[in-house]
């Protein structure tokens, strides 16, 4: 059985953002399937009483003295821009048409 | 010596360069020269750099040449020229990440190793090629063509960081900085005979280093002697305030264990869990060699299980994406970047998938999309919540071994070099080249790999992995030197110096 299909496959380039064409949605498909099947190995690992480990480092909660620094200049910040207007940075549109 | 180094200065190791620098035998500027020329006449071939700057290394080179002559005293690597890693942030110097999405990007800032680079005046030579966002162990995944190592052009040089270890390896730098998230560091090393060190995790600042995976990257060395690997690891490592993850404590003596080289009385682990199916046999008579070794030099070598590391690829190929999903969310075409089909019609939603459609290459989208799904409601239970749990039972496997051991070795990858094109399109052949190297990834200890012999059957390199606990890198150089040295008296060599001569 296949653990994903093409149409998850769509959902999941829409939700990060990827505009993938129509073969690459096949090929992506087949190619998660096989992976997705490989790494849920993990699951034969009998866990329950297993706290799970997001980081290596027990460290939290690090404060560091809060002063002022340098930062960017305007100029710098908007150097990488791909658009500017009004020394800003240019956006497209943020509403859909309907909306307007 | 003299006439040595000056006939062959990109033959030396940086450790002997940086004393005849010191000494006044040659200068920076001829150093860096020569390193530059060497560049020149290979690099068509090898392809390890993506960006030269010829001309800050070479003003980089007289401002310590200027210093020196003051008689200002300089630090054990000035003068000493490095290939730096595209995945590092250099003010005003191009940083793609081997990703068209970051072509022409140039920081305004530098990274914390860049700073710490500058401060030991270590002349930075250029920016080496790499995995797209360093997901990779071939380097075939650079939007800019893939890097070829340096003993057989036809074949991947590692990676992601492979473009640092065919620096390298190649004798265009003595030094180079990698990083490794999964391996990206130790497989390239193994694979082009050269040294290189996964530090312990928070041991060197992540400050501006463009973050793949957040919980598992590391900067670290790569050089051709474990003395080097030692010098620049010293360089670099230590606390850095503007990271959060960055270690408080006091950096071992990397360099004074890398002197000692000696295993006397040391007990070595032998992972069991990492040997066997899927492992050259070329590789394992050079590791098993490696063994013997350890053992005439007074080590005490016994073999140790970690049950857990079965399960290590699974739970990182699901911890990484996620993460990286998440990471990779900022390449959205809005404040540098490329962007791509915004003609004024067009809503941002439409214009940021357009942009990292037209931007990211096949494997960075393979992973983004493994990652969205691992995080997706339903699946991250079964999923993601499920390989944090494998990352604790893997910690847990390296605290028994080290209770019983001081340090645990594997052989680095499970073969050598393979054809480049021969994995590229099949993602899990690919991951399995770092079987040996994530489980200390994830449990964030740190490796280093060495080069223990050529494979008899194809006359490549192979590396020895040695592990210890997080916080004891200065084991990792004790017993890499011992092995070293041990390998040298017998060949009368390193084995780089067997290389093609390009």
């Amino acid at each position: 059985m296949s653990a994903i299909t093409r149409g998850e496959v769509a959902h999941l380039a829409r939700l990060a953002r990827l505009d993938l064409e129509e073969s690459e949605l096949d090929h992506y498909a087949e190619q998660l399937d096989v992976i997705l099947q490989a790494v849920a190995r993990v699951s034969e690992v009998a866990a329950d009483d297993i706290p799970p480990t997001s980081h290596p480092l027990p460290l939290v909660n690090v404060m560091r003295p809060d002063e002022a620094r340098p930062g960017l200049t305007r100029e710098e910040a908007l150097a990488a821009a791909p658009a500017v207007e009004d020394e800003r940075f240019r956006v497209p549109r943020i509403l859909d048409g309907d909306d307007e | 010596m003299s006439s040595d180094i000056e006939r062959d200065l990109i033959h030396q190791s940086a450790a002997t360069l940086a004393q005849a620098i010191a000494e006044g035998e040659t200068s920076s500027r001829e150093v860096t020269q020569a390193h530059l020329d060497r560049i020149a006449a290979v690099d068509d071939r090898v392809h390890a750099f993506l960006h030269v700057d010829a001309e800050g290394a070479l003003a980089a080179a007289d401002s310590v040449d200027a210093r020196r002559a003051a008689g200002e005293e300089l630090g054990p690597l000035a003068g000493v020229p490095l290939a730096l890693k595209d995945v590092l942030a250099m003010r005003g110097i191009p940083t793609t990440c081997g990703s068209r999405i970051l072509e022409g990007w140039r920081p305004p800032y530098d990274s914390t190793v860049v700073e710490r680079l500058r401060a030991a005046d270590v002349i930075i030579l250029g920016k080496t090629n790499m995995d797209e966002f360093a997901m990779g162990s071939s380097t075939e995944h650079s939007a800019y063509g893939p890097t070829h190592n340096p003993w057989d052009l036809e074949r991947i040089p590692g990676g992601s960081g492979g473009g640092s270890a065919a620096a390298v390896a190649a004798f265009e730098a003595p030094l180079a900085i990698g990083t490794d998230t999964g391996g990206s560091i130790r497989q390239p090393a193994a694979v082009t005979g050269t040294v290189g060190v996964k530090p312990t995790y928070g041991g060197v600042s992540r400050y501006g280093l463009v973050a793949l995976a957040s919980s598992l990257d590391q900067a670290g060395p790569c050089a051709r002697t474990v003395m080097d690997a030692a010098l620049l690891h010293a360089a670099i490592a230590g606390h850095d305030p503007r990271d959060s993850t960055s270690i408080p404590d006091t950096v071992p003596d990397v360099v004074a264990a890398a002197a000692q080289a000696d295993v006397r009385g040391m007990r070595i682990g032998l992972v069991r869990e990492l040997s066997g199916e899927g492992y050259q046999p070329g590789v394992e008579q050079r590791f098993r060699e490696a063994v013997g070794i350890l053992e005439n030099l007074g080590a005490e070598v016994v073999e140790v299980s970690c049950p857990s590391f079965d399960y290590a690829l699974g739970a990182y190929y699901l911890i990484l994406p996620s993460e990286c999903s998440s990471n990779l969310a900022r390449f959205d075409g809005m404040r540098y970047g490329l962007r791509a089909g915004d003609d004024g019609d067009r809503s941002v939603e439409q214009v940021m998938s357009i942009t990292r459609e037209a931007g990211f290459g096949a494997e960075v989208k393979r992973r983004i999309m493994l990652g969205t799904y691992a995080l997706s409601s339903g699946y991250y239970d079964a999923y993601y919540g499920q390989a944090q749990k494998v990352r604790t039972l893997i910690r847990r496997d390296f605290d028994s071994a080290f209770a019983q051991c001081d340090v645990l070795i594997s052989p680095t990858a499970p073969t050598t070099a393979f054809r480049l094109g021969e994995k590229v399109d099949d993602p899990l052949a690919m991951y399995l080249n770092d079987v040996a190297t994530i489980p200390v990834n994830l449990a964030g200890n740190c490796a280093m790999s060495l080069p223990v012999g050529l494979a008899p059957e194809d006359s490549l390199p192979v590396g020895l992995q040695i592990m210890a606990p997080a916080m004891a890198d200065d084991r990792l150089y004790r017993v890499g030197s011992a092995v070293e040295a041990a390998l040298q008296d017998r060949w009368g060599h390193l084995l780089i110096e067997e290389a093609p001569s390009l």
